[in-house]
């Protein structure tokens, strides 16, 4: 069967070219360690202490004892799986200097083999802390309502990709999630010194694009053609998500990495908010990103034909729209809009190899919320998750944030299937 | 290295206590995959509803394990109802995005630290088990040797596997009676189309909803087993994240979908195989075949998600009926 034969070949060719994505050998994790960052706000800028005694004990026995470094940091390497208790030694801190009131200088934690475990310690300078301009009610939801919508806004580019794709080929795609790491791991990859930040995520944006495109021409545009059914596709697009996520594991490692540019910096005050500069051209850059596409989607000829194949798919074959050309680009969009929010949230929070997959779960949520398979719902349903989620941390640990998300979910599932914006049809 | 010796490793392995709860679950996603066609995607998140239920009571109310096991199946019923209420009147895709995003949720709950009392946290809960062991009758190992095959395991090892594959073939048992029944032929009929069965007067939500219930017990059922089996129930991805479900369902698809063996069958093909690729790169390591440059000895055990995720691409494209279904079984679609 040639046919077959060139599919199972297309699809090696996919996994070769997606190891071979990663150009640059990174670090191979071979071990792991017990790692923090030591930092305190001094003067509301937040400074790193150094020389600070940082022990491991295991069963009683110690397993290491590191210093701080000049930029906070320590890395106590640990022998492998188990339970270790870390202690800060108080007696080491600088003048002035202490744990937080309701901090306990041992922490007890966990260590998996091959992954770095992370350890945050709070530290206060002097005796403020206690009474700091945060504890203000009314800031505080305001600071929470501003990092939902920087929140909401980069999901919304992940979610209008996977939204655009479910409208046009009907197709839940579970591997959405890894179009957003790629994005963030190629800036990764790339912004390894030589060349400027910015240009490293440029490339990695022009990879993403292309990663989207290969994701159809590859996958889903042979799969149509076959006639695949839809639920077999959403199986197959899973092991694609395990696929293409356990490949960026086994390339970049289990750590979570930071980008070499824009990781601290002083807040701007406005108002009850302190937002730094990334924050700031974060939020600019998706909105311009976001109204260009709603500009594409309403104005364009292509956002035309857009809309014609999700309508109606036959009757814009018929009038001579090029389906599958169409669909090739809304995967090429879904793609760029998914690294550039990969790139946004690597960022805000590090670059992870399963940061793709959690933010799915939460882009669900909001496609459902705002109506599966129309733009605008995806925009809308990804800002209100993100103010959600945020806004109950005032009542739930911030650990269980995202069950609201999933509480809406299931909420808008019952009163209203079709989402906010989606038009009432049988969806059932 | 020996090729013969890490076949009958990988035999081993696959009657190992892995196998059978995994069997367990793909029994369940049988139930809801391949005779009613319903897409659950949270598997894993029932076999943690199962897991947690039996050891919480035991852990923070020092209950017995028998009122864990009643506790166990009851809450795995409720999550069911929970997860089919809002969705099994919808599109088959939106009990996927529910069962998967549920299943996640419910790790992220109990692993919470303010929960630590009661789920012990990110630590899980450990020495539950002990009145499991306690009845265990087998005081040595058991098994036999065979050539190149080596079928001994420990009497801790054991006994889980008497209980877990003595489980299974119940379920096997249960399933074929429940299919063969007019009640089997309503589920499979609705997987065919689900008008048809409306318009014939029978309730299609209520069949969808008993066969989601039913489906889930066995999970939750599975997930015990695999919390007696590791005398622990940890809230980490690898145990009860979404790629357990994952691995059910290749193991599934391997053994044919809707096929009365294709669970057990599928899992033990599956879990043979996976053993046989880790102890392979392990030992090709070892000869220094691979270099540790390009597969790192920790980054072994990644090996196994790479091949679930290609098995599951390459089986749902070119042969989703398995190795043992049918296609005209098969034939399901939105």
């Amino acid at each position: 069967m040639p046919k077959l034969a060139k599919n199972c070949i297309a699809g090696l060719a996919l996994i070769l070219v997606l190891v071979l994505s990663f150009p640059i050998a990174v670090l191979a994790q071979s071990e792991q360690a017990i790692t923090g960052t030591l930092r305190v706000e001094i003067n509301e800028e937040r400074t790193p202490v150094a020389g600070v005694d940082i022990s491991v004990v295991q069963g009683g026995e110690e397993v290491g004892v590191e210093t701080t470094a000049e930029d906070g940091t320590f890395a106590v390497t640990v022998p492998g799986d188990g339970a270790y208790s870390v202690t800060l030694n108080t007696d080491s801190l600088p003048e002035g200097v202490t744990l937080q009131a309701d901090a306990t200088e041992t922490l007890e934690v966990r260590v998996e083999s091959g992954n770095n475990k992370a350890v945050i310690y709070r530290l206060v300078s002097g005796d403020q802390g206690e009474t700091s301009a945060f504890s203000d009610q009314a800031g505080k939801v305001a600071r929470l309502v501003s990092n939902g919508v920087r929140f909401g806004l980069i999901m919304a580019m992940c979610s209008i990709g996977l939204s655009l794709i479910f409208g046009t080929t009907q197709l839940v795609n579970f591997a959405h999630g890894e179009l957003v790491t790629f994005g963030a791991v190629m800036a990764l990859v790339l912004d390894n010194g030589t060349i400027p930040f910015l240009v490293a995520a440029a490339l990695a944006l022009a990879l993403a694009a292309g990663f989207g495109a290969a994701n159809d021409l590859v996958i889903w545009r042979p799969l149509r053609k076959r006639g695949t059914g839809l639920i077999s596709m959403m199986v197959i697009s899973i092991g694609l998500s395990i696929l293409i996520r356990f490949v960026i594991l086994w390339q970049v490692g289990g750590d979570r990495q930071a980008y070499s540019k824009y990781r601290i910096q002083e807040g701007i005050e406005i108002g009850p908010l302190s937002l730094t500069p990334r924050d700031l051209i974060a939020m600019a850059i998706s909105i311009v990103v976001l109204v260009a596409v709603a500009y594409m989607i309403n104005k364009t000829k292509f956002g035309k034909a857009m809309r014609a194949v999700a309508d109606n798919r036959d009757l814009a074959e018929s009038s001579g729209i090029n389906v599958q050309q169409v669909i090739l680009y809304v995967w090429v969009l879904g793609g760029l809009l998914a690294g550039l929010g990969g790139i946004l949230l690597g960022l805000d929070q590090q670059v992870r190899w399963n940061m793709g997959f959690d933010l799915l779960l939460l882009i669900f949520a909001a496609v459902t919320l705002g109506g599966l398979g129309t733009a605008y719902g995806a925009l809308v349903g990804s800002l209100v998750v993100g103010i959600f989620i945020e806004l109950s941390t005032l009542v739930v640990a911030p650990e269980l944030k995202s069950v609201g998300a999933l509480m809406i979910l299931i909420i808008i599932l019952l009163v209203r299937p079709q989402g906010i914006l989606g038009r009432a049809e049988r969806v059932g | 290295m020996d090729i013969l010796d890490i076949i009958g490793s990988a035999l081993k392995a696959g009657l190992r206590p892995e196998t059978a709860y995994i069997s367990l679950a793909a029994i369940g996603l049988n139930i809801h995959f391949g005779y009613t066609g319903l897409l659950n995607f949270g598997q894993a998140g029932f076999m943690a509803v199962g897991a947690y239920g039996l050891a919480i009571p035991v852990f923070a109310f020092e209950a017995s394990l028998w009122v864990g096991l009643a506790c166990g199946i009851t809450a795995s019923v409720i999550f069911a109802l929970l997860l089919g209420y809002p969705t099994l009147r919808l599109r088959a895709d939106y009990l996927a995005i529910v069962t998967i995003a549920a299943a996640e949720i419910f790790r992220f709950i109990v692993r919470a630290t303010g929960l630590r009392e009661i789920t012990g946290g990110s630590n899980g809960i450990n020495g539950f088990s002990s009145g499991f062991y306690e009845a265990n009758p087998y005081t040595s190992s058991v098994g036999f040797e065979l050539g190149f095959l080596d079928f001994n395991y420990t009497a801790r090892e054991a006994w889980v596997m008497t209980v877990g594959w003595g489980i299974v073939l119940t379920g096997i048992a249960f399933t074929y009676f429940a299919i063969n029944s007019p009640w089997g032929r309503v589920l499979k009929s609705v997987r065919e189309d689900e008008d048809a069965v409306r318009s014939l007067g029978k309730n299609a939500y209520s069949f969808k909803m008993q066969s989601l219930v039913i489906g889930g017990v066995f999970g939750a059922i599975g997930g015990m087993i695999l919390a007696l089996a590791q005398g622990s129930v940890q809230p980490s991805p690898v145990d009860l994240g979404p790629t357990r479900t994952f691995l059910a369902y290749a193991a599934l698809i391997i053994g044919g979908t809707g096929k009365l063996w294709g669970p057990v069958a599928g899992s033990f093909i599956f879990i043979s195989l996976l053993s046989f690729t880790d102890t392979f790169i392990r030992s090709a390591q070892a000869e220094g075949w691979i270099d540790e440059s390009f597969i790192a000895p920790n980054e072994v055990g990644i090996a196994r998600f790479v091949i679930l995720g290609i098995a599951l691409m390459l089986l749902m494209t070119f042969r989703p009926q398995g190795i043992f279904g049918s296609k005209r079984e098969m034939a399901l679609d939105v």
